[in-house]
């Protein structure tokens, strides 16, 4: 029955100049998600608003699934489009179009008609009190509410008639890639994803930093972030995943570090490596899904002594949820089930019995003093070796 | 260098065995039931792999039912035979160090009503006598037990058992799983009281998604798929041509020159363990020598998870498995070495190595040493 589907989109309409950006990007990223829905459309801007229309047979499901996944749309609009034959035809095929759509007549409404093209026999105002006189006449129990309607049914003539009145809730946020780009750290768990979905939210477009450790982790444990990777990308577009073999510094630390500091010396390691990966790569932050006092590693104590190592922002969405709000939204974007594969991750295979929950950072720097020999050319071997895995 | 250690996970398929499936899923693809040339054609290659297949086993054609594996076949074993005997009893007897095809398949026809008696084992995976005598029962209509355990290669004397559950409850079929076994042993099933028997074809160099049940005549048993009557009646479906010729000839190959192939695996594994026992802190699970399986060494590597063994190895073209293949994507602990009372640091520092004809002296003795240089490495670094 529908044939197209108007966007609305929120924030970016008040943008001022730069609000074609926003609307281009949007466009993009509209254009990227329907790329693997079954059907043709065409995506198109005019007076400021956004049209995404098809010819013939489509999946309108996906399609739906597909546009809820795009930032910076707060509604999608399915719509009728229909020829201009003549306004009994509208009329019968907006009464059509009442009956399908709503199967419980036990509503009010009214109609809102815009007449762009000008040369259309019928006003709006006629058009409004015609079309809502055939209506009630075919669904005597419909009653007309011109002050609170339930239902607005909205019938907008242009070189077609498009007629509509559902508005499906959008993903909200902002287009992607309006607010620059950040590096998320990614491991296998349920937090890191939710995170950069978060991010990747307000328009922020998402490059990647895994840290493995074989023989300590296995390559199904990076196949899963590879699959995680992925998943984040159904919303945040395509995204860089930077493969870093974390192995010999890890060891390094084993060797010549306090166990029970391990897991921050290790955590400052990696921060490190991800902002000068983050600055190669025209990032403006660092994303992670650190949560106050979930484990050892992110008290305020260890927190404060992780970030001591960056310059750039850190962001931390999820700093004060709940693991079962996380869960909730990694079961809503799809990303829960492969986060709980049983693979072991590199933060675990050490993790000491009795970890340091309020490192003083004076001690934890004395420590890293014990790697001043090794850890440069480490450093640099493990920056030098980093894959890159495009994810499209 | 490369060494594939996991043959009982599944097997590299014969050159031979290879090229006659592609010919039958290019030329000779026709389905058996067409009336047809091109049906018959397939017919009589179904007709060849039960001839070849009934020879290795001194069994009649008839007797062989095609599955879509041995996981197929534990189910047809244990399912089709409760369902058609029910009447006579409602006791099936099993044992602690199954694969999960009869583990779950004895759980789920609990849940219908059956009771199920699992026989405990002792250290070395071999089945107590006792248990079982004392388990069988009059009601007692199947028991199925594994010919050689897949985690850690012991043998259990299925000719023996046979003989006591004949003793003590003439009523009862005698299933042997003998996924491990069929191609490293001579198995006549009617000559060893054994009434049912599972085989699955690419653990014997065949292709995957084929195995089949071997049913004695006079067993009786109910089909547990239904359909269009395919194999009359018993396992209905349009046949696997290609898979049902292709195992038929890894079955003939498996028994050909059979004592030579089978006394070099013993010579391999002998020498192989020999190796594992020089190196510090390497205990073999189970009993070794020629009364276990040529093919299985169960090793544990004191302070070394098995996992991060399996990976290193791994990085240097060795290929082995963590306790059991069909156990390691969930880091469940081993059930047969659990039975064995192995103890917990053991259990999770036990590597399956696993040996197939294709197997060389050369892997082995590469592997050694790669063992012996990454052990003190590995051993450094060590959760606390």
């Amino acid at each position: 029955m529908y044939k197209a589907f108007l966007i609305k989109y929120g924030e970016i309409g008040v943008k001022g100049k730069n609000r074609y950006l926003f609307e281009d990007a949007l466009v993009n990223q509209i254009r990227f998600v329907l790329k693997d829905v079954d059907g043709e459309f065409q995506v198109r801007k005019e007076q400021g608003r956004i049209f995404v229309e098809t010819e013939g047979d489509y999946d309108y499901e996906e399609t739906i699934e597909a546009l809820k996944r795009v930032f910076g749309i707060v509604g999608i609009c399915p719509v009728v489009k229909m020829e201009d034959n003549g306004f009994d035809d509208l009329a019968a095929k907006t009464v059509e179009y009442i009956d399908k759509a709503y199967p419980d007549k036990n509503f009010t409404f009214k109609v809102k008609a815009r007449r762009a093209r000008k040369n259309y026999p019928l006003d709006s105002m006629e058009i409004n009190t015609e079309l809502g006189g055939k209506i009630i006449e075919a669904f005597p129990e419909i009653k007309v509410d011109v002050h609170n309607p339930d239902v607005e049914l909205q019938v907008e003539v242009r070189e077609k008639i498009y007629v509509y009145s559902k508005t499906i809730k959008g993903a909200g946020g902002m287009p992607l890639g309006t607010n620059g780009k950040a590096m998320l750290l990614l491991s296998g768990g349920i937090d890191s994803p939710v995170a950069g979905y978060m991010i990747a939210k307000r328009g922020v477009k998402i490059d990647a930093v895994y840290f493995h450790a074989p023989p300590y982790t296995s390559e199904r444990a990076k196949q899963k972030v590879v699959d995680l990777a992925k998943l984040v990308s159904r919303y945040s577009g395509s995204m860089r995943l930077f493969v870093v073999n974390f192995t010999d510094i890890q060891l390094a630390i084993y060797d010549k570090c306090p166990h029970e500091e391990l897991t921050i010396i290790m955590r400052r390691y990696m921060m490190k490596i991800a902002e000068h990966l983050a600055k190669e790569n025209n990032c403006l932050g660092l994303i992670t899904g650190e949560s106050i006092g979930q484990v050892a590693s992110q008290t305020l104590h260890s927190l404060a002594a992780t970030n001591a190592v960056c310059t750039m922002p850190v962001y931390r969405p999820l700093i004060s949820f709940d693991k079962q709000e996380i869960v909730d939204i990694a079961e809503r974007i799809n990303t829960y089930e492969t986060s709980i594969q049983p693979f072991e991750d590199c933060c675990t295979i050490f993790v000491a019995k009795h970890p340091v929950t309020k490192p003083n950072i004076n001690i934890i720097k004395r420590s890293e003093e014990h790697l001043n020999d090794v850890i440069e050319d480490l450093m640099k071997q493990t920056i030098d070796s980093v894959e890159v895995i495009e994810i499209e | 260098m490369e060494a594939y250690l996991d043959n009982s996970a599944t097997t590299r398929c014969e050159k031979e065995v290879a090229e006659l499936v592609t010919k039958l899923m290019l030329e000779d693809y026709g389905n058996p039931s067409s009336m047809h040339l091109k049906g018959v054609e397939a017919e009589k290659y179904i007709k060849e792999a039960k001839t070849r297949i009934a020879k290795t086993l001194k069994a009649k054609e008839k007797e062989i039912i095609f599955t879509s594996g041995g996981t197929e076949s534990d189910n047809m074993a244990l399912i089709g035979v409760a369902m058609a005997n029910k009447r006579a009893g409602k006791h099936i007897i099993t044992t602690e160090i199954e694969h999960a095809a009869i583990h779950s398949t004895a759980a789920y026809l609990e849940e219908m009503g059956f009771e199920i008696t699992k026989i405990p084992v002792d250290n070395n995976g071999k089945i107590k006598r006792e248990a079982l005598e004392q388990a069988l029962r009059e009601d007692t209509i199947l028991v199925s037990i594994m010919h050689v355990n897949n985690e850690v290669g012991a043998v259990e004397p299925v000719e023996e058992i046979a003989k006591l559950i004949k003793e003590k409850s003439p009523k009862a079929y005698f299933h042997v799983d003998a996924i491990q076994s069929y191609g490293k042993f001579k198995i006549v099933p009617k000559r060893m009281g054994i009434d049912l028997l599972s085989v699955s074809g690419h653990k014997i160099h065949g292709p995957k998604g084929i195995g089949f049940l071997y049913v004695n005549e006079k067993v009786k048993m109910n089909p547990i798929i239904f359909g269009g009557g395919q194999q009359s009646g018993m396992r209905s479906g349009t046949e696997n041509v290609p898979g049902i010729a292709g195992l038929g000839l890894a079955c003939e190959m498996a028994y050909e020159s059979f004592d030579e192939k089978v006394e070099r695996l013993y010579q391999l594994k002998e020498e192989f363990c020999e190796g594992l026992l020089k190196l510090e802190d390497v205990k073999i699970n189970g009993i070794f020598d020629k009364t276990s399986a040529p093919q299985i060494v169960s090793a544990s590597f004191k302070g070394i998870r098995s996992e991060v063994l399996l990976h290193t190895l791994e990085d240097r073209g060795i290929y082995i498995s963590a306790g059991s293949a069909c156990s390691s994507n969930k880091p469940a602990p081993s059930k047969t070495l659990l039975a064995m009372k192995v103890p917990k640091e053991e259990l999770e520092a036990t590597i399956r190595f696993s040996f197939s004809t294709h197997t060389t002296k050369g892997e082995l003795d590469d592997t050694l040493e790669v063992l012996e240089e990454v052990l003190p490495k590995l051993r450094k670094y060590t959760r606390h």
